[in-house]
């Protein structure tokens, strides 16, 4: 078990939750379906002397009823299910909870992820160190191309677009490490697009931040201009300062356009 | 002179690509050497290029379906065995730049070059034998709708040798489409092959529409229509709504990459979200294109093998309708993880499972069709089994799917791939190969052999189990689409037992070609008269192989299931014999001919060969002009010759 099946934060719990009812619900119906359909097929073969033959037997207004009932209230409760799931886990809804969230600011570049924490003026690539029992509030864009920001044992994903923000709250419930990548199609680096998810307790955090303040490696326009263009990384990064309003430069104006090399064929 | 090609354009480094251009430059000589020393040149121009008879024509459509089903096969096989390698580091023998396009190419061929043209095929060929008359509607068209396909197919797989495919996934979603992130020729082959096929989908549906709405047979109501008729009629309604706006979406992203707009650009205002809108505007009412004809060919097999009438002919049209009405107002279910608020979210999402309620009252259906019956299993049968056993667990991804909040985690999975070739492959293949088989006499004379075709059947079928029950449980675990390599090693007996899965339905695609050789050899022990599977619609009524005129006398239609009834009551079931003349088109190279300049057109376009390009319009248009003032339209036989 592992992934979707496998979460460890308060929005992933709910989505399995709700996977596993509707998927419940409706096996209820499905197999029925299965087994009768072959149950049929099986009994009236031709070579079946006991089955009984109506070769004008064409209509039935009860079972014409039953037919259309049984998937109009199987989805007629599945709706009430998604109207309210859909609301209460709509991303950008803030979560509850006793601690105050913590911004992190995501760029999705070609072909790696910037995360800018600005309450702690730091920056890190393609690794994301967060506390547990705390939601995340990530605000998400794009440098160029759309990509997908998703860890799949937090919960939900969301379009990283450019000149677009996306607002998604996520929280981790234990500590640990988790995958994250980007799903959707980005071009030929694509495939090494992930980052790891540190979920660490508070102090940790702290001295994390600690740490990585102490770093020797600045984040402005320049170094945004070294790392934007595509390219992939095989390790991460860290920041110790972050140039102010970076965020909101690349999500107002996105990368300037350098000339764009793709991979040979 | 040559715009941007240049010896430069054909990828000699590449051994995979010259071995495959290699062996069928090679093949392509031996067909064509073999036609001109047999001296079928004459025959073919006569009776297969320039006809406008709706029978050869959708013969040729699915030829051509199964031609690229090959090709879109290989892409599969590719990847699938690129995937079995890389796991865990390793890299595999696709670098990106390659698999990109392969999976590209697989997508675009598989639902454009193959699941269109059999579907379109099979409709063409049944649909006006269905309603008891003489051909379509607009023949000649009918011919052009033909061959712009193919001119489209032909580009497409010229991209293989000259130049590059597009990287960017089978709907070029920009910004990476855009001449910026793609400046290559890739998508430009993708768009200019699309451009013209769509055209001639377009036409064909047009086409269609036409005849099922204006010519039908005497006393065929809408209510005595066969019901794959009514499925074409939704098909085509639908192909008529939506083609259009891939045509305008696709000329809008050309405009971007040739002339320098914004409508899908990050800058000067333009907005890519517009464009994944609209593609999927088009996008979901096709799958329903594709899907509908299946429901009908599958509500044919289940009615004449268990000996009885479709069970609710009348809610079935409903469910048909209901579907082709819905499809228009799902397209958002696509993109849920746009970021669309709430409301908008659980909007499509509820819309998109209300479909599930036409879908399965259309599955009970079938299966109290069953009830009562005399089941003769046939080949066409199998697949019907086959495919409502496997549709319902596609169904009911499908509808988890459709919940916004479950889409969040599964978008862009792996079980989103194995849904939708769990609907794609149980239902679309399904249909199309139970219909493949089950007109096939009528096609032409005699059965394809039944032993292969039942082992056909288990191996698409136990294929599919194997190829994609492993995918489901991967997008669980959280692997993602699209990707050339994936690092965590426990994958990796997943990723090899869907290679499995997709080598058993190859040796299933190997053994089409077998039972079609084999069935061609030993036709005369299986010759057939009209009627091999004692049917229920008109098709069965006439010759195995019909005349070119299909109804020497025109039927009299006055009840559903018009031929089973005159068989049981003994009737004649067609109009009073008159001393009349039979009209039919005369044959027109206008399809071939356009198809050509097609051709040339997109390919000028494609590498700014501009003074080609005018040259290929001007052919086109000619052509047009040409068939604009012919007078001598139609050859006439007299009632008793053709009786």
């Amino acid at each position: 078990m592992s992934g979707v099946l496998d979460p460890q934060g308060i929005i992933g719990k709910a989505q399995l939750v709700i996977l596993t009812d509707a998927l419940v619900i409706m096996l209820v119906i499905v197999i029925p379906v299965i087994i009768l359909t072959l149950a049929f097929a099986w009994w009236f073969r031709a070579s079946n002397t006991r089955a009984r033959y109506r070769p004008d037997w064409q209509y039935s207004g009860r079972v014409e009823f039953v037919t259309w009932s049984i998937p109009a209230l199987v989805i007629l409760f599945l709706a009430g299910l998604t109207w309210v799931s859909t609301h209460e886990l709509d991303p950008p809804r803030p979560i509850a909870s006793a601690n105050p969230p913590l911004e992190i600011q995501v760029i999705a570049l070609d072909w790696k992820w910037l995360f800018i924490y600005p309450e702690q003026g730091i920056a890190s690539i393609n690794q994301l160190v967060v506390p547990v029992d705390t939601p995340l509030r990530f605000r998400i864009t794009s440098s160029d191309v759309m990509n997908s920001f998703f860890i799949p044992q937090l919960g939900s994903q969301i379009y990283a677009m450019p000149r677009m923000e996306n607002v998604l709250y996520l929280q981790a419930d234990a500590p640990g490490t988790y995958g994250g990548l980007s799903a959707n199609y980005s071009g030929g680096g694509f495939s090494k697009m992930r980052f790891a998810v540190y979920a660490v307790d508070a102090a940790d955090f702290d001295s994390w931040v600690e740490t990585t303040k102490r770093g020797t490696l600045v984040l402005d326009a320049i170094t945004f201009a070294q790392i934007a263009p595509p390219s992939t990384l095989s390790r991460p990064l860290a920041f110790a300062a972050v140039a102010p309003g970076m965020y909101d430069a690349v999500l107002a104006n996105g990368r300037a356009l350098a000339p764009y090399s793709p991979a040979g064929r | 002179m040559l715009g941007k090609l240049s010896w430069a354009a054909v990828p000699f480094d590449q051994p995979i690509i010259m071995g495959v251009t290699a062996v069928l430059i090679v093949g392509i000589a031996a067909i064509l050497a073999l036609i001109t020393i047999k001296g079928w040149w004459g025959y073919l121009w006569r009776e297969w290029l320039t006809s406008v008879d709706h029978k050869r024509i959708g013969t040729m459509y699915v030829i051509l379906a199964l031609v690229m089903l090959v090709r879109g096969f290989s892409d599969a096989i590719m990847m699938r065995t690129q995937l079995a390698l890389a796991s865990g580091g390793a890299t595999g023998y696709l670098p990106p730049e390659h698999y990109d396009q392969i999976f590209s190419a697989h997508g675009t061929i598989m639902i454009f070059f193959v699941a269109m043209p059999f579907v379109v095929g099979l409709m063409n060929f049944v649909v006006p034998l269905q309603l008891g008359i003489r051909d379509v509607a607009f023949p000649v068209m009918n011919s052009v709708s033909f061959w712009l396909t193919a001119a489209g197919c032909l580009l497409i797989n010229l991209s293989l040798f000259i130049g590059e495919f597009a990287r960017t996934g089978w709907l070029v979603y920009p910004p990476l489409s855009e001449l910026a992130y793609s400046p290559g020729v890739g998508v430009d082959y993708y768009l200019w092959a699309l451009q013209i096929s769509g055209v001639g989908t377009l036409l064909s549906g047009i086409n269609l529409t036409t005849t099922i709405l204006k010519m039908r047979a005497p006393g065929m109501g809408y209510g005595r229509m066969p019901v794959f008729c009514w499925t074409a009629l939704a098909s085509n309604l639908l192909i008529v709504a939506a083609f259009p706006v891939l045509t305008a979406t696709f000329a809008m992203l050309l405009l971007d990459r040739y002339c320098g707009f914004h409508f899908f650009t990050n800058d000067a205002g333009g907005n890519p979200m517009m464009y994944i809108n609209l593609i999927w505007i088009w996008g979901h009412p096709e799958v329903y294109i594709l899907i509908l004809p299946a429901f009908g060919v599958f509500s044919e097999v289940v009615a004449t093998f268990s000996g009885k009438p479709l069970f609710a002919y009348r809610s079935m049209v409903m469910a048909t309708m209901c579907i082709c009405v819905l499809s228009f107002f799902v397209w958002l279910h696509h993109f849920f993880t746009m970021g669309a608020g709430a409301n908008v979210n659980a909007f499509f999402g509820v819309a998109t499972m209300i479909i599930a309620v036409p879908t399965g009252v259309k599955v009970f259906n079938w299966l109290f069709t069953f009830y009562g019956g005399r089941i003769r299993y046939h080949v066409p049968v199998y697949w019907t089994i086959g495919f409502m056993v496997t549709f319902v667990i596609g169904g009911m991804t499908g509808v988890l799917l459709a919940v916004p909040p479950i889409d969040f985690v599964l978008h862009n999975s792996l079980f989103l791939v194995a849904h939708f070739h769990n609907t794609v492959i149980g239902g679309v293949v399904f249909g199309v190969m139970a219909g493949y088989t089950y007109w096939f006499p009528k096609a032409f004379g005699f059965t394809l052999n039944e032993r292969l075709g039942k082992v056909i059947f288990w191996c698409w079928f136990l294929g599919f189990y194997l190829a994609f029950m492993p995918l489901y449980s991967l997008g669980l675990m959280g692997a993602t689409r699209r990707m050339q390599q994936y690092p965590d090693p426990h994958w990796q007996p997943f990723m090899i037992a869907a290679l499995a899965g997709a080598v058993v339905i190859l040796l299933g695609i190997a053994l089409t070609i077998t039972q079609l050789v084999v069935s061609i050899r030993a036709r005369e022990r299986h010759r057939v008269a009209n009627d091999p599977w004692d049917g229920r619609t008109l098709e069965w009524s006439v010759s195995s192989p019909p005349p070119a005129w299909n109804f020497t006398l025109i039927p009299q239609v006055s009840t559903a299931d018009a031929f089973w009834h005159s068989k049981v009551a003994g009737l004649p079931g067609h109009t009073a014999v008159q001393a009349e003349t039979i009209h039919l088109p005369r044959n027109s190279a206008t399809g071939f001919l356009i198809a050509v300049f097609a051709v040339v057109l997109g390919f000028s376009l494609i590498w700014h060969i501009w003074w080609l390009a005018g040259l290929g319009l001007a052919g086109c248009l000619a052509v047009w002009l040409m068939l604009s003032w012919r007078t001598d339209r139609e050859v006439a036989i007299p009632i008793g010759a053709a009786a």
